[in-house]
């Protein structure tokens, strides 16, 4: 060995870091690929079956929403914004929004927009509240699902969205899916955390008088948190239209298309309608839902307390 | 009406921290309560506790914050496990239940109340009182019926569709109290019930549990930090300091002989006249009482039996049982000197003293 040679080799892990040979890591990017794509052929058409059922609802849903007529659905709106709030301001905010969006010629786009945010938020809701009351009584459980929830709220959508696009192709139910991953952290989160903020001394009273569990979930804690579940409820609407364009590249009609085709072809004006028709929406559910959580509040006095 | 059930606590002891069984034995060995927590990281909270509460008789637990007084009501429940020894209720002993007896135990037959109310801020007030019906399974218009004639006896008529928040501290506890009182428990647990309520409406409360009382009999424990309170509405009284008891027995045992230094300092501010009954300092009756001396009941206290002679031109009375037949004697002047605390003139030499004169 020549002299001068020996530093430079005795130094070489300083300056490159020590890494797998490139051969290894692509055999195993190549193997868990190959292994990826064998569970798909084998599986796809299984999984592709399971999934059928929801794809049905969700065509059922949207030909619900886009095949009624407008004044149906601008009354129903309308009417679902008073029994929410009971305040003539949101209904008045909430049919104008949607008589402008109509106006601008956007109406059959935000109607699938808004079937798609809704069965999502539907969706998040139903599995969410119970996931979170579970994270509440198990704290082992909780230590999991937070971690868990970390990753989905951290991790790009396109990432999990390789997989999903890979086993179902694109079209309405990956789009479902990845607009449920980004959507329910917030009312699960929410709906643990409400749970916990219950007064302790109620929930003694509670034990005190020979509650049951169910009694104690059903009559103390679930009604308590419930401003703090109708927070969750909100956010995680409010998360379903944020993913409406990503979930537009695959596949997913509506809004979030126009967007993109406005994005691709530089549409300016185009881009700026459907962008604010999607900031319009937003607003309509964001302003009803809070309204509502308000209305659980003062019931309450939260503000003497 | 279910009437009172007696409370056996027996060589009751509780330490927070884990693992703390193992401990027990060290305790009764004689280890302290700061060598416990420096040693070995666990609090003594109830030290060898043991106390007879009788049937139908409140029973109060005395004890500045951090007695462990909370603590040991919360075991009658069982809202607390104790590390050691046994409670016995009505010859029942509730350690030894399950879940489920335990619920229906404590749906049944124990109430409590609470310092901070502990209502139900989404309900109204027909629907907290009613709260232990429901959770009995009491069929709506019978619950309703039975909350609405408590919530006349605490005096809250024409408040049933209020929120808690609407009401005032003293109307909360009403409803705290009318909720208790409606699940029609022997046993009514009231953990520092009063102690966040305002003077006035603390002694109206008072006043009102007296009251009721002496209709229902119920077995009541009442904790307060509050000598005045204990001794006014103490048929007995316990008092605890850092988890052990210092002293039991009635008003008049604790006013008049205090075990120690700590509880002297207590009952150095009461106002005697109002504790001392004049069963406690009399003297032996005369052979043949004088027929026109003014004659007080027994049971009074010193406060009424001084308001008798100083309204009569007499400066003694005789001492009555309630059929009326003498039993003692009381003159002003040992009026006067039980009154004051200077454990100096101890009292029992006083009544000698004044008997020579008369």
């Amino acid at each position: 060995m020549n002299i001068d040679e020996a530093p430079l080799i005795v130094m070489d892990w300083l300056w490159k870091f020590p890494q797998l040979s490139d051969e290894t890591l692509l055999a195993f990017k190549k193997s868990v690929d190959g292994s990826f794509r064998a569970f798909i052929r084998a599986y796809g058409d299984g999984i592709e079956a399971f999934f059928t059922p929801l794809n049905k609802t969700l065509v059922f849903f949207e030909g619900l929403i886009t095949g009624t007529p407008w004044p149906i659905i601008v009354l129903a709106i309308g009417a679902f914004a008073w029994f929410a709030s009971r305040r003539w301001s949101v209904v008045a905010a909430a049919v104008g929004t949607l008589l402008a969006i109509g106006f601008i010629g956007l109406w059959t786009d935000a109607m699938k927009t808004v079937s798609l945010v809704f069965a999502a938020t539907i969706f998040s809701v139903g599995i969410g509240i119970p996931i979170g009351i579970l994270m509440s009584r198990f704290s082992r459980f909780s230590a999991v699902v937070q971690t868990t929830l970390d990753v989905a709220q951290t991790m790009p959508p396109f990432v999990y969205l390789i997989p999903v696009v890979m086993l179902l192709g694109i079209g309405r139910v990956p789009g479902f899916i990845a607009v449920v991953i980004y959507a329910v952290p917030p009312i699960i989160r929410l709906t643990d955390l409400g749970i916990r903020l219950v007064d302790r001394e109620v929930l003694e009273a509670a034990d005190a008088y020979g509650c049951s569990r169910w009694q104690k979930l059903w009559k103390v804690q679930l009604p308590l948190s419930l401003p703090t579940i109708m927070a969750g409820v909100n956010q995680t609407i409010m998360m379903a239209l944020a993913m409406v364009v990503i979930a537009a590249m695959i596949g997913v009609q509506g809004l979030g298309l126009n967007v993109l085709q406005a994005i691709a072809n530089q549409y300016f004006t185009l881009g700026i309608f459907n962008g604010f028709a999607i900031v319009g929406i937003a607003i309509i559910f964001d302003r009803i839902s809070q309204a509502y959580g308000r209305r659980l509040q003062k019931h309450r006095g939260e503000a003497h307390v | 009406m279910s009437e009172g059930e007696s409370i056996e606590i027996r060589e009751l002891f509780k330490i927070f921290g884990r693992s703390s069984a193992k401990y027990i034995d060290a305790i009764k060995d004689g280890l302290s309560k700061p060598e416990l927590q420096r040693l070995h990281g666990q609090v003594l909270a109830l030290n060898n506790i043991s106390i007879s509460m009788p049937a139908g008789k409140i029973q109060v637990i005395m004890g500045l914050s951090g007695s462990g007084k909370s603590t040991l009501i919360r075991h009658i429940n069982r809202l607390v496990e104790p590390t050691s020894g046994s409670i016995v209720i009505d010859g029942l002993d509730i350690l030894r239940m399950r879940e489920q007896e335990l619920r229906q135990f404590r749906r049944n037959r124990t109430a409590m109340v609470f310092q901070k109310f502990a209502l139900l801020p989404h309900r109204t007030v027909i629907e907290n009182v009613t709260f232990g019906l429901e959770l009995r399974g009491i069929k709506w218009a019978k619950a309703r019926e039975i909350g609405m004639s408590w919530i006349e006896r605490v005096g809250l008529h024409g408040f049933h569709a209020r929120y808690p928040h609407e009401l005032s501290g003293g109307m909360q506890q009403r409803v705290g109290l009318a909720r208790a009182l409606s699940n029609d428990a022997s046993i009514l647990l009231m953990d520092e019930a009063y102690s966040a309520l305002d003077p006035l409406i603390r002694t109206d409360m008072q006043t009102m549990l007296l009251e009721l009382q002496s209709e229902l009999k119920k077995t009541i424990v009442f904790i307060t930090h509050d000598l005045d309170e204990a001794l006014r509405l103490g048929d007995r009284i316990v008092i605890l300091r850092d988890g052990s008891i210092v002293q039991q027995g009635d008003s008049q045992d604790i006013v008049l002989r205090p075990a120690d230094d700590y509880i002297a300092r207590f009952v150095k501010d009461v106002n005697r006249g109002r504790v001392i009954k004049v069963d406690a300092v009399m003297q032996p009756a005369p052979q043949k009482p004088d027929g026109s001396l003014p004659r007080i009941q027994s049971g009074a206290t010193l406060e009424t039996a001084a308001k008798a002679l100083t309204n009569s031109t007499f400066d003694r009375a005789i001492i009555t049982d309630r059929g009326s037949r003498p039993i003692g004697a009381i003159t002003l002047r040992l009026i006067t000197a039980s009154l004051s605390s200077n454990p100096e003139v101890p009292l029992e030499a006083a009544p000698a003293s004044v008997g020579a004169g008369a």
